[in-house]
């Protein structure tokens, strides 16, 4: 090997990661006892709790001034229109709830009757939301691993692509197997598509320099194209159907289900415990030392002998790959088919999430729940209301900037600004 | 970064016993491509096959005879011409010229890949010349956006929401009011979310790619949310009047030239227009010298009494207005309508031309119409029923995109202080 040809990133020196807690206590407290840590653990909710909710506030706004008739009533009658207003408001969140969350009367009676089937109706609000929550917790690690050593992966959405591709692939054209050798292959397929996706942008931005955002958005847009190309003709077009839709997987591939008659399956715990090994792989090993090393500061890093450019490309193939694993998951469950748009944009909300979750591995996994339940609420909401599922969409990017700068959360709340110094800068423009 | 890339070059490569210098190994990419343009294309179309190009634009008073060529023979001509270049390359290098052998080069790959596709057809070149400046029009606009916000030290990956809102806006009230008023309300809107970008980076200091992806993400769920919800049930207000074509008197008439430049739409002469002003602007004036200073040496810019802050809320908000147009341009320029998602990457492809030019408006220009003709070719390819499958020629853009960033960043050089927000001490 000869010396990695990364440019040594100009020395920068107020350049903590966009991940660094501002609440966080200032590095020179001493050492917190259990109540400080309880306290500074709820300090550190007080964020992202008033982000949720400012998000849902503004999405309602959006609701209610996006209906000519409310807007129209709120012109000739103020408080009419604001009781229609309220009105339409807690009925698009109600069914979103109840959709995602599910009737709480519904779940004590199931509970109490014990009655197979209606305890699958009562918990299949919950169970779909689990269903959504799991590729967002894969896609959300992989865009959190990118951030810990200062790449901006935006191209989860297409390793994803390809992870569910390679995942189908395995899936279909391997038969016969028992399934304790066929669906771990199918997994590892996944795996391996969303890494060999990631591997281009990180090898290109170690070698030549070029930035890793441009790459990974265009590498999006060539995923698509890739599974519209690969859907329309042999070996992934479902044989006599003229749409473009692929082969389904052998039984032998499928993840098995968690609780029978629920949707949500064995890749769930198998995400939590990917998020578990992440935080090793980040906090414990040596490797994640090297990592978060070169997001914090890629010059000392340099010069403490790690080699920035194999473990940019080494980050850059993990990530992909548990983005691969979340189209896999997509991919390797009852359905078993893929077609065009299979992802609502899962890739694109791993970035809220990672943003939400701090790049932290179990912040990942709360902020993944709750964007699962947003989604999973999303089409019920629709189906009652007629207000489209794009609002969840509009809540995220309210609840993520609100995160990204908390400032503007503790102008807006009045709170306190605890001391900080220095700024949150990770990426450095395109030259570094 | 620079100083990277130029080790890099100097490094020989050793193949087997035999070490090659990098423009040995450059030489040898160019016979090795050369041969295999002969190969596919020369003894790809069927024998005695001619190539047919036609020079006319619909609707011109002059017209050119149409070139024809045989096709086989052009192949292999213009391939030798390919491994000629390789061979001096091989032998002796380009040195500075270097960039004119990778233009040859590229130049001739096209020209042979146009003989093997128009091979037994007849393709009209110039329709795809007029294609290729209407489809950079927004890339172009995009690209200027980025050369005003980078300049002054903003990185502005929002551009492409500031497309799609754009769009959207210039659809609804280009509908409402008329085009011109769509395409003032559209600027308006691209400057609206410009002040958003600018107030998080500048005010609260967000990063400033997180700052734009939010904008991204909001934008595509605002418009999509509203063209679901509105536009949906209210067709008319999706449905603006377009900005016909306008030619100029005589210049119109110049064979080739003529309909390629002068018979277009108001965008595309406001986009020539504004890459000029925007050139003599940043390279020839006080303001231009300002704008620069703030991005590569805001400490000193503002030691010499500069308003660095000012000059970026300023400048952002302006290529927040280009972006704006530049999402009109595709509705009331082009297609007439508004659609979810319909920028598809625009905005990033601007964003990579900036690069490519070298952060210049200019070069942003010039780069953009690499990408419009990679755009307008492969959508006259597939009218043409070329055996190529339309997805592949879809990704041509992006592909060209990712060759470019990979292949020019190292050398082209970013405002120093570009992403990095400034603090008054």
């Amino acid at each position: 090997m000869t010396e990695p040809t990364t440019p040594p990133p100009a020395a920068e020196p107020t350049a903590p990661p966009a991940t660094a807690a501002p609440a966080q206590a200032p590095a020179s407290a001493p050492p917190p006892g259990p109540a400080t840590r309880l306290a500074r653990v709820l300090g550190s909710l007080v964020v992202p709790i008033l982000a949720i909710v400012s998000g849902l506030f503004i999405g309602a706004l959006v609701i209610v001034f996006s209906d000519r008739e409310i807007v129209g009533l709120l012109g000739r009658d103020p408080l009419a229109g604001l009781g229609a207003a309220v009105d339409s408001v807690s009925r698009a969140y109600g069914a979103l709830l109840t959709g995602s969350i599910g009737d709480p009367g519904r779940i004590a009676d199931a509970l109490a009757s014990g009655d197979a089937r209606s305890f699958e109706r009562a918990f299949r609000p919950i169970s779909e939301s689990l269903v959504r929550a799991t590729p967002l917790i894969f896609a959300g690690l992989a865009v959190a691993l990118g951030f810990r050593s200062g790449l901006f992966n935006i191209g989860a959405e297409g390793q994803l692509y390809l992870g569910a591709i390679f995942a189908v692939f395995v899936g279909f054209t391997l038969t016969g197997l028992p399934w304790f050798i066929h669906l771990p292959l199918t997994v590892l397929a996944g795996f391996l598509g969303g890494a060999v996706w990631g591997f281009i942008p990180g090898i290109l931005k170690a070698r030549t320099g070029a930035h890793e955002v441009i790459v990974t958005i265009m590498l999006n847009y060539v995923a698509y194209r890739l599974l519209d190309l690969l859907l329309k003709n042999q070996p992934f077009q479902r044989a006599g159907s003229a749409n473009p839709i692929s082969k389904i997987i052998e039984e032998s591939a499928e993840m098995p289900q968690l609780i029978a008659g629920l949707r949500v399956t064995w890749w769930f715990p198998l995400a939590l415990l990917t998020a578990a090994g992440v935080s090793w792989l980040l906090f414990h090993s040596t490797r994640g030392f090297e990592f978060r090393a070169v997001g914090l500061n890629p010059g000392a890093a340099r010069y403490a002998g790690i080699r920035i450019g194999r473990t940019l490309v080494l980050t850059m193939m993990i990530s992909g790959a548990l983005a691969g694993l979340a189209g896999a998951s997509v991919m390797i469950a009852d359905e078993g088919t893929l077609t065009p748009g299979f992802s609502p944009g899962y890739g694109f909300d791993a970035i809220a999430i990672a943003l939400l979750g701090r790049s932290r591995p179990l912040g990942v996994v709360a902020a993944a729940i709750l964007f699962g339940i947003l989604r999973a609420g999303a089409t019920p909401m629709q189906a009652a209301t007629q207000i489209p599922i794009d609002l969840v969409v509009v809540v995220q990017s309210f609840i993520v900037m609100f995160i990204a700068a908390p400032a503007l959360v503790r102008t807006i709340y009045r709170i306190r600004t605890p001391r900080v110094s220095g700024t949150e800068v990770f990426s450095k423009g395109w030259g570094t | 970064m620079g100083d990277v890339s130029v080790a890099a070059q100097a490094r020989p490569v050793a193949i087997g016993p035999v070490t090659l210098r990098r423009h040995q190994v450059v030489g040898l990419f160019y016979i090795v491509l050369a041969a295999i343009m002969a190969v596919l294309a020369g003894g790809g179309v069927s024998a005695g096959a001619s190539s047919t190009f036609d020079l006319n634009a619909s609707g011109v008073a002059v017209q050119l005879p149409k070139l024809i060529v045989p096709s086989a023979g052009t192949a292999y001509v213009l391939s030798g011409l390919c491994a000629f270049v390789g061979a001096i390359q091989l032998v002796r290098g380009f040195g500075t010229r270097n960039g004119i052998a990778i233009g040859a080069v590229a130049f001739l790959a096209v020209a042979v890949f146009l003989v093997w596709a128009a091979s037994g057809r007849s393709m009209n070149i110039v329709g795809v010349l007029q294609a290729t400046v209407q489809r950079a029009t927004p890339i172009t606009l995009a690209g200027l956006s980025g050369v005003l916000c980078e300049r002054a030290g903003v990185v502005n990956i929002a551009i492409e929401g500031m497309l799609l809102t754009g769009a959207f806006v210039a659809a609804v009230a280009g509908s409402a009011f008329g085009p011109w008023i769509g395409i003032a309300a559209a600027a308006l809107s691209g400057g609206g979310l410009a002040l958003v970008l600018a107030v998080l980076a500048i005010r609260y200091r967000v990063d400033q790619i997180i700052a734009g992806t939010i904008i991204n993400i909001f934008a595509l769920g605002i418009t999509s949310f509203l063209s679901a919800r509105v536009l949906t049930d209210v067709p008319e207000l999706n449905n603006p009047d377009r900005l016909q074509p306008i030619a100029i008197p005589v210049l119109n008439d110049i064979p080739i030239v003529g309909p390629i430049l002068f018979a277009n739409n108001v965008f595309v002469y406001s986009m020539f227009i504004l890459v000029g002003v925007l050139h003599f602007g940043l390279f020839h004036t006080r303001w231009g010298l300002r704008v620069r200073a703030v991005g590569e040496h805001p400490r000193a810019a503002d030691t010499v009494g500069i308003n660095v802050l000012g000059t970026r809320y300023r400048n952002v908000f302006l290529g927040g207005l280009i972006a704006g147009v530049g999402g009109a341009s595709l509705v009331i320029g082009a297609s007439g309508r508004f659609d979810r998602e319909m920028t598809a990457g625009r905005g990033f492809i601007g964003l990579a031309a900036m690069i490519f030019g070298g952060w210049a408006p200019v070069g942003a220009f010039l780069a953009s119409l690499v990408f419009g003709f990679a755009d307008s070719l492969q959508a006259r390819l597939s009218v043409l029923n070329v055996p190529i499958p339309s997805e592949l020629l879809l990704m041509v853009p992006y592909l060209v995109t990712i060759l470019v960033v990979a292949g020019l960043v190292g050398r082209a050089r970013a405002p120093a202080a570009d992403g990095r927000p400034y603090e008054k001490e």
